[in-house]
């Protein structure tokens, strides 16, 4: 029974007859995989559009329809070296990506609207001290009105909504303050044109728009990164299930085009990717993704089984109870749900600062005015200097601050491995002071290993490998992949739920359960030694071998937490495997507090117990049960092997098989920490030396132009160090 | 002064034609990839063959 691949869920119609379709490709770093890649896919017939796009990583693709098999492209690249994955933008990401060219759209506007009005007002500035006639200036403010109007109009509308919508809801943001500025500046402009006076502020208001904007968009393409980073791979985890079409009739779907009543299926060594019921078979599944027990469970008529599990031995048909989206239990989601809903209540560095910032600038401006007033000077020019002071105090490198240290940091980071999922995660990061490890998938690696493979001869090792490629049980493919056999041996016999025999120069070989292979001995003496393993046996002729598959912990696991108790981090276990497994893991590793058999609800009452004794926690874990603390708790991390759930509720994910990157997570988060207060300590002591100046009345638009873009400036390449590590600071 | 009136028109054209052109690129999605831009520069041309001319 071979499955036909379906990628029809994936295939757009463009009209006039052309299809399109998105892959995303692992393994294309460089130009030469570019043009590589395009020119191999454009040789075939009626491909009329093969683009890479290599920030991406995607390949966008457009043929004549007809009798071209989209499965033709995937085969195509697969022959170039490369393997590519359908790909289905999701929503989140099409609304990212529509955001940020609407603020590049806005810094465009802002951006050629400041160059003129600036061509405009550098004249006025020289004319002001020599020979300038006043309707010359007036002539000239009356232009960059012309200019600077309708591109604030258009170029303000991030900050007008954000403000606007801060307001409706009773708060203060970043963006009150910047609004109230940019439209007093404008508006006291437009009026001191009219009365014919010396100075006009428009090149002041649209610079501050076009610095602003810079931000905004530094921030808004770092989310748009690590959000086409996510996309691409869901796609590479490639979550297809194999549905009946027919009676005997199965095609290779995308999970997306399941749907409830469905009939899946479940083949040993595939992992489930929806919810069901079995309704044929009888296997034994691997549910430690979802509760995170490594111990296999019986699964036969009416089992349920849940997406993530692993199927191991036998053959499975299960029928699609919910698919896609509501692939979790009950009792999760709901746990989910509260948690996320806490998670929320944490107030954003900016925001906090904006708090304290919006009250003490317009009081220091109303202050201004009343000041003035009763000074003796006319309430239009108290009302001058006062709209001054607003002016030159908005927070233009309060506004940089924060997003250009977060865009670089993530930067660092995405280079050590470790994606953001959320942009304020950084600064919860910084201050953790205590993380809970899950240990199955999270300090263990997701696949099995041979952990005896020294005291096995290497042609042994290697022939029971070849052996091995014809079986799909998880622990054959161990022995497989530890080996790295890459021919498998032909006419191998698999007996279901024994194991796998056939002939090599007339001995004949087999692999299996150890009674199969008649190494039950051998097996009890493994297995004596550490009861947590899996035997795996091994027979040529006369010769018995037995290899000892388990979960490895991560190479660099215990220099990891080594180097997490050097930064002053507490490091615990909570697992939802049994006692012993996580007595020995938190032994070799040198973890004193462990915890084994929780449950989801379990890790969120320790996580909380431990809030209210005021730790910072940071939950790193991979399982489904462990979506639930990983929202509850300050913040969160996911390896990439983890189930889709948790990697969504995560604010990290690292990547690869070590476990370094939570480390250089947590050293590139703490030298961003320090650096955005540092700015913003920089962008308040530009303020004290420059209100002063406004309070009493000097500030001119050159003062304003120069010290805004100044402090923009410093603010920004004081960003830039973010791009180094603290190391060993704490 | 009377340059003014030739020169204000010109400048404000001309500014005008560079915003215009920035929304023509970013419309046509010369943003969308960055990096790969960069390399096209430098790679070689490819000869056109018959059935698939550069477009």
């Amino acid at each position: 029974m071979q499955a036909t691949r379906d990628f029809s869920h994936y295939v757009k119609d463009l009209g006039s007859g052309l299809s399109h379709m998105d892959l995303a490709v692992e393994g294309v770093s460089c130009a030469g995989c570019m043009s590589k890649i395009e020119r191999g896919l454009s040789a075939i017939p009626d491909v009329t559009l093969a683009r890479v796009n290599l920030t991406d990583r995607r390949i966008a693709l457009e043929w004549k329809r007809g009798n071209l098999d989209p499965s033709r492209f995937i085969d195509r690249l697969a022959e170039l070296g490369y393997k590519a994955y359908p790909f289905e933008t999701v929503r989140a990401e099409a609304v990212e990506a529509e955001n940020s060219r609407f603020l590049l759209r806005c810094l465009g506007v802002a951006a050629f609207a400041t160059m003129n009005v600036m061509m405009l007002s550098v004249p006025v500035w020289s004319g002001n001290v020599s020979d300038m006639i006043p309707e010359q200036r007036d002539f000239f403010h009356w232009l960059s009105a012309l200019i600077a109007l309708p591109a604030a109009a258009y170029a303000g509308q991030p900050f007008f909504r954000s403000a606007f919508r801060a307001l409706r809801s009773r708060n203060v943001n970043m963006d009150v303050p910047i609004s109230i500025g940019v439209t007093l500046a404008l508006a006291m402009s437009v009026v001191e044109t009219f009365r014919h006076a010396e100075h006009a502020y428009f090149d002041a208001a649209i610079m501050l728009l076009t610095f602003l904007l810079v931000g905004r968009y530094l921030d808004q393409s770092m989310r748009l990164k690590t959000r086409a980073v996510a996309g691409n791979l869901a796609a590479l985890k490639a979550e297809t299930a194999t549905k009946f079409a027919g009676d005997d009739e199965v095609s290779e779907v995308p999970v997306a085009a399941i749907h409830p009543g469905d009939i899946v299926l479940l083949r040993p060594g595939e992992r489930c990717a929806v919810d069901g019921t079995v309704i044929e078979g009888r296997s034994e599944i691997d549910q430690s993704l979802i509760t995170g027990e490594t111990l296999y469970a019986p699964a036969e008529q009416g089992t349920a089984v849940y997406a993530g599990s692993l199927n191991i031995s036998g053959t499975l048909r299960v029928r699609v109870s919910a698919a896609s989206e509501g692939t979790v239990l009950a009792e999760i989601t709901r746990l989910l749900d509260n948690a996320l809903q806490a998670r929320s209540r944490y107030v954003q560095l900016a925001d906090r600062a904006s708090r304290l910032y919006a009250p003490v600038v317009h009081a220091t401006a109303l202050l201004t005015m009343l000041g003035w007033v009763l000074a003796g000077a006319t309430w239009h020019d108290a009302v001058i200097t006062a709209i001054a002071v607003l002016i030159i105090t908005c927070p233009c490198a309060l506004g940089l601050a924060i997003p250009t240290v977060q865009t670089v940091a993530s930067g660092a980071m995405f280079r050590a491995g470790v994606l953001l999922n959320s942009g304020d995660s950084i600064e919860r990061l910084a201050e953790v002071d205590r993380i809970i490890f899950d240990k199955t998938g999270t300090l263990t690696l997701p696949e099995l290993d041979v952990v005896n493979s020294a005291s096995v001869p290497g042609d042994v090792f290697d022939l029971a490998g070849r052996l091995a490629l014809a079986s799909h049980h998880p622990v054959a493919a161990a022995v497989a992949r530890a080996s790295n056999a890459k021919s498998p041996l032909a006419g191998i016999v698999e007996e279901p739920g024994q194991g796998v025999r056939g002939f090599i120069d007339g001995e004949e070989v087999r692999l299996g359960r150890p009674s199969f292979c008649n190494a039950d001995e051998l097996a009890k003496e493994i297995l004596s030694l550490d009861p947590e393993v899996s035997a795996v046996a091994f027979s040529r002729g006369r010769a018995r071998y037995v290899f000892a598959v388990r979960q490895r912990l991560r190479p660099d696991a215990q220099a990891v937490v080594s180097a997490l108790l050097a930064r002053g981090i507490m490091v615990e276990i909570l697992s939802g495997d049994r006692e012993p497994a996580v007595q020995a893991a938190a032994q070799s590793l040198g973890i004193s507090e462990w915890r084994a058999g929780v449950t989801a609800a379990d890790k969120i009452a320790r996580i909380e117990d431990l809030k209210q004794q005021g730790f910072k926690v940071m939950m790193i874990g991979d399982g489904l049960n462990d979506a639930p603390s990983l929202a509850a708790a300050h913040v969160s991390m996911s390896p990439i092997s983890a189930a889709h759930l948790s990697q969504a509720t995560a604010d990290l994910v690292f990547l690869g098989k070590p476990l370094a990157p939570v480390v250089a997570a947590i050293d590139f988060s703490r030298k961003a920490l320090h650096l955005m207060r540092q700015n913003l300590w920089l962008a308040v002591g530009y303020n004290l030396l420059a209100v002063p100046i406004a309070i009493v009345g000097f500030v001119t638009p050159l003062i304003a132009a120069v010290a805004m873009s100044g402090s923009s400036l410093l603010v920004m390449l004081n960003a830039l160090r973010a791009r180094r590590a603290a190391r060993g600071r704490s | 002064m009377e340059v003014l009136v030739i020169l204000v028109p010109l400048a404000l054209g001309l500014g005008l034609a560079g915003l215009l052109g920035f929304l023509w690129s970013l419309k046509s999605g010369q943003y969308d990839d960055l990096e790969g831009a960069a390399w096209r520069a430098i790679a070689d041309d490819e000869p056109p063959s018959p059935d698939h001319p550069i477009s």
